[in-house]
């Protein structure tokens, strides 16, 4: 029993040298490091926008040597499915995407985000006076700020001035919605597709039934809807979308197809010329070019574009604006150093790269001048008069109730569902998810 | 060290006695074996299919988001919501239509491949492997290969009907037909593998059985009928038990297809289970699938082997 008493300790002494020197070891290392690490978590499948943030990164850890940024990538779905419970487990990131709205509300919530307001305010609101007003407000709740918002976009039609040609349409007639079913039919009449549709994703769908409501109702129905008050979604104006939508998705618009067609194929769709219009993001002239047929597509100056047009009767105005707002958030346990790497990132400086990259409208004050493309650039002027920006339906209402509006919108443009029945089914959603 | 040890050495000794006492030579050799290697085998399936089962019982009664704890009681509510939709009915029953074609069509189809294939012909091993193929690739790769066959615009589809003169027919985008497409590609996928189970199972009957049935005159369909079915029971029942187990799970080859679409069409149960509960973070909800589908493969599988397995 002694004997091996002894040898276990003198096993044990052995063993609490060496892990001593590892230790040393470490600490030296360390110490010539000392490095913090930022983690970094995105979702960017363009390699030319990811090796713009690389060289970002990179940048800023060559200006501070103790901090290592990390990039680490997910793909969009997986993203979503992945991160509550990545979240809440020790390999947090520490910078997120977000597209705000109820999911980025959801995680502010239940504590997993970095408040942000008292960074943000510091030194008599620096840093947030450098973004555009619109962009730190959609990512307020509370009155607290929970993202560092990196861009914004614009939903609207573009259409192929070719086709609109041939088919007789002046594009700068549209004004009405009346006048856009005209288009439509006119279109149609000439033996063209009007409408490249993504139903097959529903989202791209559920666009038009969210412009809608947005001009019949403006404002105020649809936040009243949101919050629960009044007649909520069953609100005669959002009624009224529905049937406009319906009324639309009669005249049968899109390709054939369309109810299993993805977006990436809508987009090459028209970029191969084989449908007039689409109602697209602000950088559907790139994301044309990339899903054409022939990797050209249209050729920039063969795009027009103009507003998704008013409602007669509307309480919304053509000025009222359907869109992305993009931003970083940061976890709770992240280092001060993540915080500082987020101002850099989204600096007017390194921000007007992004745009010159046609990556996006910026948000940081002073930037604007770096967008380059004719077509992004009338976007960003839109967004610049907006009255009212209003975030995606499906992301402003969260993924269970967003995921329903999507669904309706796909029902009542091909004629399985009443506008009033789809009303409802959102209506019962959000029901579901508040008590 | 020594104290440590001490519970374990007295507790098998115990039993082992107690074993012996009851008189079976076979306990003193057999309790070693079972202390060893059933420890192991117990935790992980306790860590990783008892214990994940229970968690989504236990989810099932609340709404929950996947943030935090759950902490919403509802109760039986999802469940209640879960039979009111109308997408989880049509999953259901897309389900039972499956199993339905898989034994009609599949199984039947396999049978009379593997008839023709079960010979030592020159160049029956091509064949076999061809038809195997098919079982062989992805899921999901095999999803993704037929919705571009079946693609109205630029698929072989859009080709054929191109080359015919007639209109393309959207066939994933219909939903009335979609279910139909995706039958055809569950078929085209998996009867190879239930055609070699039954390749397997002719080669196993007794020669000799056939050709007394030859010498007495019997027709081609007497023997195929009398003796090769009779003979072949334990397999097809076999076969029959992989296609509806199979048939219940079925959801990475759906998944590029059509994501269960257009209107909800295409859904079976573990694709509702996705798109329900994991994308709309209804972990609540998506559980209570989860349990619905878990007691329906437990009736059908231990009841179809209490029932028509009992022999084999």
């Amino acid at each position: 029993m002694n004997r091996i008493m002894s040898i276990a300790l003198k096993g044990e002494r052995i063993a609490v040298r060496a892990a001593a020197a590892g230790l040393a070891m470490m600490l030296c290392t360390a110490a010539a490091n000392a490095q913090t690490v930022v983690k970094w978590l995105h979702l960017e499948t363009d390699p030319r926008y990811v090796a713009i943030w690389n060289d970002i990164a990179k940048k800023y850890e060559a200006d501070h040597p103790n901090v290592d940024i990390q990039m680490q990538f997910l793909e969009n779905e997986a993203f979503k499915a992945k991160l509550p419970t990545l979240l809440q487990s020790p390999d947090a990131p520490h910078i997120f995407y977000t597209w705000g709205g109820g999911v980025l509300k959801q995680q502010a919530e239940t504590g997993s985000l970095m408040d942000l307001t008292a960074a943000m305010k510091a030194k008599d609101n620096t840093w947030e006076k450098s973004y555009n007003p619109a962009a730190v407000q959609g990512l307020t709740f509370n009155d607290k700020i929970w993202a560092v918002p990196m861009k914004m976009g614009t939903v609207s039609f573009f259409y192929n001035k070719n086709l609109f040609t041939k088919a007789g349409i002046d594009a700068t007639g549209i004004k009405t919605w009346n006048n856009f079913l005209d288009t439509v039919k006119k279109i149609k009449a000439a033996g063209i597709v009007p409408i490249a549709g993504g139903g097959g994703e529903k989202w791209p769908l559920h666009f038009y039934w969210s412009y809608l409501v947005m001009r019949d109702g403006g404002k105020s129905v649809f936040t009243a809807a949101k919050n629960g008050e009044g007649n909520g979604f069953l609100d005669p104006a959002i009624i009224k979308a529905g049937d406009q939508l319906a009324e639309l998705g009669a005249l049968e618009p899109f390709q054939p197809g369309y109810l299993g067609t993805t977006w990436p194929q809508a987009l090459g769709l028209f970029g191969d010329g084989k449908a007039a219009i689409i109602l697209g993001f602000e950088n559907t002239d790139a994301n044309q070019r990339n899903n054409a047929g022939d990797g050209k597509g249209l050729a920039p100056e063969n795009i027009g574009r103009f507003a998704f047009p008013v409602v007669e009767g509307g309480a919304g105005a053509a000025t009222d604006t359907l869109g992305g707002l993009n931003g970083w958030a940061v976890s709770k346990d992240a280092p001060p150093e993540a915080i500082d790497f987020l101002a850099y990132l989204t600096n007017a400086d390194n921000e007007r790269l992004m745009a010159k990259a046609g990556m996006l409208i910026p948000v940081a004050i002073g930037a604007e001048d770096g967008v380059v493309n004719p077509l992004v650039h009338e976007s960003a002027q839109q967004l610049a008069t907006s009255t009212w920006h209003q975030n995606f339906f499906d992301q402003e209402l969260g993924p269970s109730v967003g995921r329903v509006v999507n669904d309706v919108a796909v029902e009542i443009t091909s004629g399985q569902m009443k506008s009033q029945e789809g009303a409802q089914m959102i209506q019962d959603a959000f029901e579901l998810e508040k008590f | 060290m020594t104290e440590l040890s001490l519970p374990t050495t007295i507790l098998p000794s115990k039993r082992g006695a107690r074993v012996a006492k009851s008189g079976n030579p076979l306990a003193r050799g057999r309790l070693p074996v079972l202390l060893l290697f059933l420890p192991p085998a117990i935790l992980l399936f306790t860590i990783f299919v008892i214990l994940p089962m229970g968690e989504a019982a236990w989810y099932s009664l609340y709404h929950w988001n996947g943030y935090g704890s759950p902490q919403q009681f509802i109760g039986l509510r999802n469940f209640q919501v879960l039979f009111n939709n109308a997408a989880f009915t049509q999953a259901l029953w897309n389900n039972g239509l499956i199993i339905l074609v898989s034994i009609l069509i599949q199984i039947p189809l396999a049978i009379w491949l593997a008839m023709m294939l079960a010979h030592r012909i020159a160049g029956v091993v091509v064949f076999r492997l061809i038809f195997f193929l098919p079982y062989v690739l992805a899921d999901v790769a095999a999803g993704l290969i037929w919705r571009f066959v079946y693609d109205g615009d630029y698929g072989l589809f859009a080709a054929v009907s191109g080359f015919l003169g007639v209109s393309t027919p959207y066939v994933l985008a219909d939903r009335h037909l979609a279910i139909y497409a995706v039958l055809a590609v569950i078929v085209w996928k998996y009867f190879g593998f239930h055609m070699m189970l039954f390749i397997a199972g002719l080669q196993s009957i007794d020669k000799s059985v056939i050709e007394a049935a030859e010498i007495d005159g019997a027709t081609g369909w007497q023997k195929f009928r009398h003796i090769t079915l009779p003979l072949l029971g334990s397999t097809v029942r076999l076969s029959i038990f992989f296609a509806v187990i199979g048939s219940l799970q079925l959801f990475d080859m759906i998944m590029p297809l059509t994501g269960g679409g257009p209107s909800n069409s295409t859904q079976t149960m573990v694709t509702f289970l996705y798109t329900y509960g994991v994308t709309r973070m209804q972990v609540g909800l998506g559980s209570a699938v989860g349990v619905v589908l878990f007691v329906i493969c437990v009736t059908l599988a231990f009841g179809y082997k209490r029932i028509f397995m009992r022999n084999d």
